[in-house]
């Protein structure tokens, strides 16, 4: 099913009037993460009208809108939500004026509250509002009409409204991920691309699971997926267009050719391609098919991910003995180590605000999540599973998923912040690794 | 086969094997010896038939004759030990006998490897299988090589025991073979 025709209706800012920029004394600091999570109410969005809907009446949604919203603040760990049982249930005339009383009995220090209603047209407008519960003063508020199927986007842009208000930062909320669905037994097991919301909705698969497919990365523009997969027993890389459906081989290699992923401006794709035992990186220019070779060390050099600015690209290289980061500029000149100290380092992801880049910290047998900074230092480990791998940035650079194998081989997807310490299970219907984090949708 | 044919292949063998030498372009660690390249020893002759109702040139025949179809290495390594090369002189012993057989030599790693890295090493490990069997007289455009990294596990499990057979490169043969 077409999920991004379904959703390219999105219409925001039916209420055009932004918060003016108040003083914001309601503020979460980001960095600190889990030493105070900042009480919230999120009460059932009213209706002015039950309206029946295909996805249900517009109480029934107005009550998941609620519930959507309050999982995603929880699951950032920079929010604590008051159990929604103990919260009044406004009226939609209560929106605009809310009880503040009730909330600060509760010790709530933001509301954050709206309204669901059916338009003529068959769309449905949520308004969502944000307010200081002891200043009583309104710090932002949004609408969105969305297509009936696509309800869920619309809380997801009010939990990102409030995130970016209360935090200073764009928020995670409106994104989707894809990664490769897993199952069946290790020595033959079906690999299949799939994609979902980034609270695990709206899941669907996109390969039949015939051929083995590996490692997907969003393009920036969200419409195109580049992955690897054994095709014809020719394991290279791949696109897949959202929508259509439309699946292509990438370049006339002769060669296995692996590690995609796409420059931030989504013009070329770099990827490794192995010839006589070596694996080099090269970049191809996605308009005129022009390829470029950045690398030619006698090495294993892959995993590229190139920093926002579009100037270097960070990737890692077996050239001095074992797995080890390196960054050069993007034309492949430059090349300097950056990982240094004990154990290996592997599969670099350049975070989307270019200020850190995880990757995969091997040491002991064991392989964690860990940051560091482009010129290497400030090195640290976030997570600490057997093997975790696959890091993969929120769009905002504050989270990071990745993939959990634990021994004899179950595998999931979890996700983990810039402090360690709010680490998550991602729910997927079956195995899961890989993942791929979009960019906020449009 | 007399014993008589079955040396004058080898002989021709070993000429094939002086070509197939120089291109090679990368061989794998240990480096090869600097003084001139000792001639392989002359494949073993193949075990009498004795016990074994294998029809030539199948499949089976293969097994049985080569010993094993693959190889095994060590943790993160891809250099060929001496029981991966006598392996390999059997079975280029047998595909020289039928050369109108065609493998793919697969190569694999265990799970302690990144995805990525692996792939490269499973890759670098079908090629160590695939020069050498190169080197002994096994046309190289018979043989094609796939990596599967460490998504094709031969044994399950999460040890050492485990390990140890899943980092392998197997000869598998895909066409001309007897049935």
């Amino acid at each position: 099913m077409p999920t991004t025709a379904r959703v390219r209706r999105l219409l925001a800012a039916l209420l055009a009037l932004a918060a003016a920029p108040a003083a914001a004394q309601l503020r979460v600091d980001i960095t600190e993460g889990l030493a105070a999570p900042m009480p919230v109410a999120v009460p059932v969005f009213p209706t002015p009208t039950v309206t029946p809907t295909p996805a249900g009446d517009t109480a029934t949604i107005g009550e998941a809108v609620a519930r959507i919203i309050t999982a995603n603040l929880q699951g950032s760990g920079l929010f604590r939500p008051i159990d929604r049982a103990a919260l009044p249930r406004p009226t939609h005339a209560e929106i605009l004026k809310p009880a503040f009383f009730a909330y600060r009995t509760l010790a709530a220090q933001a509301l954050v509250s709206g309204f669901v209603t059916a338009n003529a047209d068959g769309t449905l407008t949520v308004g969502c509002y944000l307010h200081d519960v002891f200043s009583e003063e309104e710090l932002a508020r949004q609408g969105f009409t969305v297509p009936v199927a696509g309800w869920r986007r619309a809380a997801h842009k009010c939990s990102d409204m409030v995130y970016t208000r209360l935090t200073g930062e764009a928020g995670y909320f409106d994104t989707r991920i894809v990664y490769v669905s897993e199952t069946g037994p290790r020595t033959s097991r079906i690999k299949r691309l799939a994609i979902m919301d980034q609270d695990g909705a709206n899941h669907r698969f996109l390969t039949s699971g015939q051929n083995i497919v590996l490692t997907p990365r969003f393009a920036p523009s969200q419409q195109t997926i580049s992955y690897m997969s054994f095709e014809g027993n020719r394991p290279r890389v791949w696109l897949y267009t959202l929508g259509s459906g439309r699946q292509e081989a990438v370049g006339t290699f002769q060669s296995m050719t692996f590690a995609p992923s796409f420059s931030p401006d989504g013009s070329r794709l770099l990827l490794s391609v192995m010839a006589s035992g070596n694996a080099d990186i090269q970049a191809v220019d996605l308009a005129s098919r022009r390829i470029t070779r950045l690398t030619s060390a006698s090495a294993i050099d892959t995993s590229p991910s190139m920093s926002p600015d579009g100037r270097r690209i960070v990737f890692e290289s077996d050239r001095g003995g074992t797995q080890q980061l390196y960054v050069m500029n993007a034309d492949g000149s430059g090349v300097t180590r950056i990982s240094f100290g004990e154990g290996r380092a592997a599969s670099p992801a350049w975070s989307p605000r270019g200020d850190l880049i995880a990757f995969v910290r091997i040491r002991g047998g064991q392989f964690r999540i860990a940051v560091i900074r482009p010129d290497g230092t400030g090195e640290r480990v976030l997570t600490d599973g057997w093997q975790d791998e696959n890091p993969s940035w929120s769009p905002n650079g504050r989270v990071i998923v990745f993939t959990r194998t634990e021994r004899g081989g179950r595998s999931t997807l979890r996700s983990v912040d810039l402090t360690g310490r709010n680490e998550r299970a991602i729910p997927t219907p079956l195995e899961a690794s890989d993942p791929s984090w979009s960019s906020l949708l449009p | 086969m007399s014993r008589q044919i079955a040396l004058a292949l080898v002989s021709a063998a070993l000429l094939v094997s002086a070509c197939a030498k120089k291109r090679e372009s990368l061989p794998p660690p240990p480096p090869p010896p600097a003084t001139p390249i000792p001639l392989p020893e002359p494949a073993a002759p193949p075990p009498p038939a004795v016990g074994t109702t294998a029809i030539p040139g199948s499949m089976a025949d293969f097994l049985a004759r080569a010993g094993s179809d693959r190889v095994f290495f060590a943790l993160d390594r891809y250099d060929l030990d001496s029981d991966a090369r006598l392996t390999l002189d059997r079975q280029a012993a047998w595909l020289r006998q039928y050369p109108a057989v065609r493998a793919t030599i697969e190569g694999h790693a265990d799970e302690r490897g990144t995805r990525e890295y692996n792939l490269a090493l499973g890759e670098r490990r079908a090629n160590a299988a695939r020069n050498y069997l190169a080197a002994q007289g096994v046309a190289a455009s018979r043989m094609t090589v796939i990596s599967y990294g460490k998504e094709r596990p031969a044994v399950e499990g999460s040890n050492e025991e485990a390990w140890a057979q899943n980092r392998r490169a197997v000869t598998v043969l895909v066409s001309g073979m007897a049935n």
